[in-house]
C-alpha cells in the first residue's frame, strides 16, 4: 500500500502539456485545418485527420460535466473523493479532482463552473478544477 | 452460408474456485464446449481467446494446430467479437471449426498476472493521477449526468439489481440468489457514488466456450444448432472522459445497429436480451441504445417488472453480472445464457426463445459487440 499518489509520466507527444502545465497554463491542441480544438495531447486532429495541428492556452475556465465519489479510497488518497470529468470552455472534457471543497453530492452541483489550478506533484503539476468563485 | 454455434459450456463450476488456475478454467471450458458439440479436439482447426494468457497457450494446452488464430481482446465484450470473426473465417474457408474460450480466475488470482498500469500509458497520464482505482471508479463517471438529463431515480437504477436477482433466484448456479428489495439495494453501503454495492458486479472465477461451425456441418451433431443472424463491433474511447455522450454509449448503438442490419431484424423481432451489467446502469444504457427503450426510458420501464420473470422482454436471465458470475471479462456468459435460452435448456427458461440478442461492453464504455442468435436461420 502506497502512500503516494500517482505521477503521471509524459510521453515525447504529451510533453508541451506538461511543460504548460509546469509553467501554469493548461495548453490544449487545436487543428489548422478545421479548427478543432481537442484533449488528449496527439499529434493528428481526431475530426478531420490532418497533422497541421498547434499548441495553445486554454482559459482554464470548465464546468462539471459528471462525477463519482469514490468510497473505497487507497491509502494515498485517504477520505473518500470525487473522480470529475470536467468540460473546459474550450469544448474538450478531461478528468480531474474537484478541489477547494468538500466532496460531497450536495456540494458538487452538475454544470457548476470550475477553474484550473496546479497541484504540485512529484516533477509534474497536475491540473485540478476548483469552484470559480474561490479566488 | 449460416454458421452456428454447435457447441456451448461453462466451467464445471464458477464462482469461488481458488483450485483452477486461469489457464485450467479455459482447458475446463473447452473441453465441456467441444463434449458438447459432440466433437473431438482433433476437430478444432480455428482457435480465439484473450490474453492473458491468450489464444496461442489454449491451442497449445489442448493440443490444437489451428490454422487460423484470433487474438481479439478489446475487453470483455471480445469473444462476442469473436464469435463474429468466426463466421466471416468459416466463410472464407480459413478454419471449419472454431473454438472460442474463456477462463479468468477474476477472484482468486490463481496463475494470473497482477494488473499494471504504466505511467506513460494514457491513463497513467490522464486518469490515475485522479484517483481511478478500477473499474468502479471510472465507469461509474458518466451516471450522473444521466440522470440529471433524464431524471433517473436512485429507485429506478436500484431496480436493475432487484429485477436481476429475480432471475437469479430461479438459477441454482448463481452465487447470489435471495430476492431483494429496492431498499435492501439502498441500504447496501455506499461504493461509488451514486452506486452501492448491490448495484455493483461480482468478482469471481469461470470460464466458458463455444464451438462455430458451418451450419451443414453442424446437421449431424448431437445439439440442436444455435444460428448466428447477425452481428456488429464497434470502440470509442479508451479515456472515460472522450466517451462523446455520456447518456449513450456510441458503440453500444453502433455495434447493435449492425446486427440488427446484418441480420434482417428488428428490435420486435427480439424475445429475450442479454446486457453486460458491470455495474446497474449499464443495462439502462444497453436497452436505449439497442433501440427497446426510448432515451430516458429504460430505468422506468425496468422498474416497471418488464424485464422481470413474466415481463414482456426478460433481460439477463442468468441473473447477470450482479447476482449470477463476474469474472471479469463477462462476454462469455452472455453468450452462454443466449445459447441456451435459445436451445431451451436454461435454468430460468423463458418460453419460446427464438431470438435472442446479447450485448457486449468492454473497458468502460470503450467497445461493444452485439449478436443476434436464433433457433432458425
Amino acid at each position: 500500500m502506497t502512500l503516494t499518489k500517482p505521477v503521471p509520466e509524459p510521453t515525447p507527444e504529451t510533453r508541451p502539456f506538461w511543460d504548460g502545465t509546469a509553467a501554469g497554463e493548461l495548453r490544449l491542441q487545436r487543428c489548422t485545418s478545421c479548427g478543432h480544438a481537442y484533449f488528449y495531447p496527439r499529434p493528428v486532429c481526431p475530426s478531420c485527420g490532418s497533422t497541421a495541428v498547434e499548441w495553445f492556452a486554454a482559459s482554464g475556465l470548465a464546468s462539471l460535466c459528471s462525477y463519482t465519489i469514490n468510497y473505497r479510497p487507497p491509502a494515498s488518497f485517504g477520505e473518500p473523493y470525487a473522480i470529475a470529468v470536467v468540460e473546459l470552455a474550450e469544448g474538450p472534457r478531461m478528468m480531474a479532482n474537484i478541489v477547494g471543497i468538500a466532496n460531497t453530492p450536495e456540494n458538487l452541483v452538475l454544470d457548476m463552473p470550475l477553474r484550473v489550478v496546479f497541484e504540485e506533484r512529484g516533477d509534474i503539476s497536475l491540473p485540478q478544477f476548483a469552484p470559480a468563485e474561490v479566488s | 452460408m449460416d454458421v452456428v454455434i454447435a457447441g456451448a459450456a461453462e466451467t464445471d463450476e464458477v464462482g469461488v474456485l481458488p483450485d483452477r488456475s486461469a489457464l485450467g478454467l479455459h482447458i475446463e471450458a473447452a473441453v465441456n464446449a467441444v463434449a458438447d458439440a459432440g466433437l473431438r479436439m482433433a476437430d478444432i482447426d480455428g482457435i480465439a481467446s484473450v490474453a492473458d494468457p491468450g489464444p496461442v497457450a489454449v491451442a497449445h494446452a489442448l493440443g490444437i494446430s489451428p490454422s487460423w488464430v484470433d487474438g481479439t481482446g478489446v475487453g470483455g465484450t471480445s469473444f462476442l467479437l469473436h464469435v463474429r470473426h468466426a463466421v466471416a473465417a468459416v466463410r472464407a474457408g480459413y478454419a471449419r471449426t472454431v473454438l472460442i474460450t474463456h477462463g479468468e480466475s477474476g477472484r482468486s488470482r490463481v496463475g494470473t498476472a497482477r494488473r499494471t498500469l504504466a505511467a506513460s500509458s494514457l491513463a497513467g497520464q490522464f486518469e490515475a493521477p485522479y484517483g481511478t482505482v478500477g473499474p468502479t471508479t471510472n465507469f461509474t463517471i458518466p451516471l450522473l449526468r444521466y440522470m440529471k438529463k433524464y431524471g433517473l431515480t436512485e429507485e429506478q437504477l436500484a431496480s436493475v439489481a432487484v429485477a436481476q436477482r429475480r432471475w437469479a433466484n430461479l438459477n441454482p448456479r448463481a452465487m447470489y440468489r435471495d430476492i431483494i428489495s429496492v431498499s435492501d439495494v439502498l441500504a447496501s453501503r455506499m461504493i461509488a457514488y451514486p452506486l452501492h454495492l448491490l448495484e455493483c458486479c461480482l468478482v469471481t472465477d469461470g470460464g466458458g466456450a463455444l464451438v462455430v461451425t458451418a451450419a451443414d456441418r453442424a446437421a449431424d451433431l448431437p445439439k440442436a444448432p444455435v444460428y448466428i443472424l447477425g452481428g456488429g463491433e464497434a470502440s470509442e474511447a479508451p479515456l472515460i472522459s472522450q466517451m462523446a455522450d455520456f447518456t449513450s454509449s456510441a458503440a453500444f448503438r453502433r455495434a447493435s445497429a449492425s446486427a440488427f442490419t446484418e441480420a434482417r431484424l428488428g428490435p420486435d423481432d427480439v424475445d429475450h436480451v442479454m446486457i453486460y451489467d458491470a455495474f446497474a446502469h449499464v443495462p439502462i444504457y444497453g436497452l436505449e441504445d439497442m433501440g427497446f427503450c426510448k432515451p430516458g426510458e429504460a430505468g422506468a420501464f425496468i422498474a416497471e417488472g418488464h424485464t422481470s420473470p413474466g415481463g414482456s422482454l426478460p433481460v439477463n436471465t442468468n441473473g447477470g453480472g450482479l447476482s449470477y458470475t463476474h469474472t471479469g471479462m463477462y462476454g462469455m456468459f452472455l453468450l452462454q445464457e443466449a445459447v441456451r435460452q435459445v436451445r431451451g435448456e436454461a435454468a430460468a427458461q423463458v418460453p419460446g426463445v427464438e431470438v435472442s440478442m446479447a450485448l457486449g461492453n468492454g473497458g468502460m464504455f470503450m467497445s461493444s459487440g452485439a449478436l443476434l442468435l436464433g433457433k432458425n436461420p
